[in-house]
């Protein structure tokens, strides 16, 4: 006869043994071995940043000893009085990438967009390819396209134009030329677009379907629905990619060294020619001669890895103060 | 009694899979309606044709008619975002959006009317939308607080909310207790029992004993069609189709 009790009370048994049997099963070791291997791997890439830094400083020591401080403010670098500060090359770099960023951020968000939302399944996947195939590109081979084609249409076409109705800044006004800080920027924008982009494609391609009907079931329309769902939940991740970015502009050396001009001074226009912390060791490393030349070199790599990690923190720390307390307590 | 949404002859697609079949249907204007049937047997899919939802995903289709007020809401030149302001929806599992408060996600849908709202008018609708969806006595203290920061009963409450702020006329419900508690679910049903004085509700069920607590009619689908539709307490009683009977019994699905 059937019993339901007695199954019952069998299944019971039958679970007990079994939670039993697991808890003094010895699989227990794939974990710990697990957790070991990849602590390590995540070890050895910061004992990797720890030591770059540490190796910079050393050799960086004889201009540290030498212009303390005042290296990271003054604006001289003349090897032949081997005089040199930081100054120009931390304005060019900023400055460079600044413009790079004004002009991939919102263009990258565009493209992400449409590929998200707009195209269809199979053309978004076809043209995420090609774009992520601009990452591809030597950037040697962005910097001659730029010397030839990129830097002589932005004289003859972009900057008369900029001069004429924003010519009272000083930022647009002053000689045209084909090679200096705007150029440098532009192309710099065209060589980090892919690279923000590709992220922002797939940050917004995770955003789930259901936000997206949420706000559809409103009666929103399709940019109310981004603006409302889409932008929203991706913010956090966009601004990340645009961080990607940023690191990728700041450190950028050969594009830029062919087409920036490398000249050490700030100059208050954007077409004037500029130099980069990462050009300008491209520039003259080969070349310095004296001891304190290559210090004061290595000494720029420093200031730009430096660079590089604050506006990272900081960047960061604006993406927590942003997100945290919208997010603080995600069920 | 009026009739609020009919569909005529409506077919509904995913690529090849048809996954409604010639539903004919009324729905009456201030009654609840349920819509049950085993899984897969396009229940959901009805009613997102019923507010156009269907089509917002890839690669699906609609044919026939469906009257709302005897309006083709498939007629061309017809603006889904204007037939979704009329009938709102809320989904199975709540969806708050995650970076507004309380208050910001009752009032989303109104900043999508493109009509200025006053702070005092706009905070005037936030409560009673909250009030409606019995949910402003929980929350009335904290309505900066994120929306997720609440359970997933509430959420869903908020949900029912932010649906009611844009005043539709017809409120379709897709499993809303079916990621909830029973105590939540209990709530929510009561809410429908005093929703349907100002508003026309369908809602999609797996639970039987829900569609017979809280609805007045009952439709029992399968596999892609309407098997049976009519008052609920005949559906549960008396069916009069086989497949009908042996479903709430329990004897499949």
């Amino acid at each position: 006869m059937f019993n339901p009790d007695e199954t019952l009370n069998d299944r019971f048994e039958f679970v007990k043994e079994r939670t039993a049997s697991r808890i003094f099963h010895p699989r227990s070791l794939g974990d710990p071995l697990f957790t070991g291997i990849i602590a390590t791997l995540a070890v050895i890439v910061l004992a990797l940043l720890i030591g770059i830094a540490i190796e910079l400083t050393v050799k960086a020591m004889p201009a540290i000893r030498h212009f303390g401080l005042s290296f990271l403010a003054s604006t001289e670098w003349n090897p032949a009085t081997d005089e040199y500060g930081a100054m120009p090359f931390i304005y060019g770099t900023v400055v460079s990438s600044a413009i790079a960023l004004m002009i991939a951020a919102p263009l990258s968000l565009g493209v992400a967009l449409c590929l998200s939302e707009m195209a269809p399944e199979w053309l978004s996947r076809k043209l995420g390819f090609l774009i992520e195939l601009l990452a591809a590109i030597p950037s040697v081979v962005y910097g001659l396209w730029a010397i030839f084609v990129l830097g002589p249409w932005l004289r003859d076409w972009v900057e008369p134009v900029l001069s004429r109705y924003l010519g009272f800044i000083p930022l647009f006004s002053g000689p045209r030329v084909a090679v200096g800080m705007l150029t440098a920027g532009v192309v710099l924008a065209i060589m980090i677009l892919p690279y923000i982009a590709a992220v922002c494609t797939e940050v917004l391609r995770v955003v789930p379907q259901s936000q997206r009907e949420a706000a559809f079931a409103l009666g929103a329309t399709k940019w109310e629905m981004v603006r409302m769902a889409v932008l929203p939940y991706g913010a956090s991740g966009i601004i990340g990619a645009i961080v990607l970015g940023l690191g990728r502009a700041l450190g950028e050396t050969i594009a830029v060294a062919m087409v920036i001009g490398n000249r050490p001074v700030i100059s208050a226009s954007l077409f004037a020619p500029s130099s980069t912390l990462a050009s300008v060791i491209a520039n003259e490393f080969v070349e310095a001669v004296t001891d304190l030349n290559v210090a004061a070199l290595i000494e720029l790599g420093l200031v730009l890895l430096a660079l590089g990690l604050i506006l990272n923190v900081v960047a960061r720390l604006l993406v927590l103060s942003a997100t945290q307390r919208r997010f603080s307590r995600v069920a | 009694m009026a009739e609020k949404l009919i569909a005529r002859g409506l077919n509904a697609y995913f690529g090849s899979n048809h996954a409604v079949r010639d539903i004919n249907v009324t729905i009456n204007a201030n009654r609840v309606t349920a819509i049950i049937g085993p899984s897969g047997c396009g229940k959901s899919t009805l009613i997102r044709c019923f507010n156009r939802m269907h089509e917002v995903v890839p690669g699906a289709r609609v044919e026939g008619q469906v009257l709302l007020d005897g309006e083709d809401i498939y007629a061309p030149g017809v603006d889904p975002v204007d037939i979704r302001r009329r009938i709102g929806m809320v989904f199975q599992r709540p969806t708050p959006f995650p970076t507004m408060s309380i208050a910001d996600n009752v009032a989303a849908g109104l900043k999508l009317n493109g009509v200025a709202l006053s702070r005092s008018e706009r905070n005037r609708i936030v409560e009673h939308s909250l009030r409606q969806a019995a949910l402003w006595d929980e929350v009335k203290d904290h309505l900066d607080r994120p929306g997720t920061s609440l359970s997933g009963g509430q959420q869903q409450r908020l949900c029912v909310a932010r649906a009611l702020a844009v005043k539709p006329e017809v409120l379709l419900m897709d499993e809303p207790c079916s990621a909830l508690d029973p105590i939540s679910t209990a709530r929510i049903e009561e809410l429908l029992l005093e929703l349907k004085e100002n508003y026309t509700i369908v809602i999609v069920t797996h639970n039987m004993q829900q569609a017979a607590r809280c609805s007045d009619f009952t439709a029992f689908m399968y596999a892609g069609s309407l098997i049976e539709f009519g008052e609920t307490k005949q559906i549960f009683t008396n069916p009069t189709r086989r497949e009908t009977e042996d479903y709430i019994t329990g004897r499949f699905g």
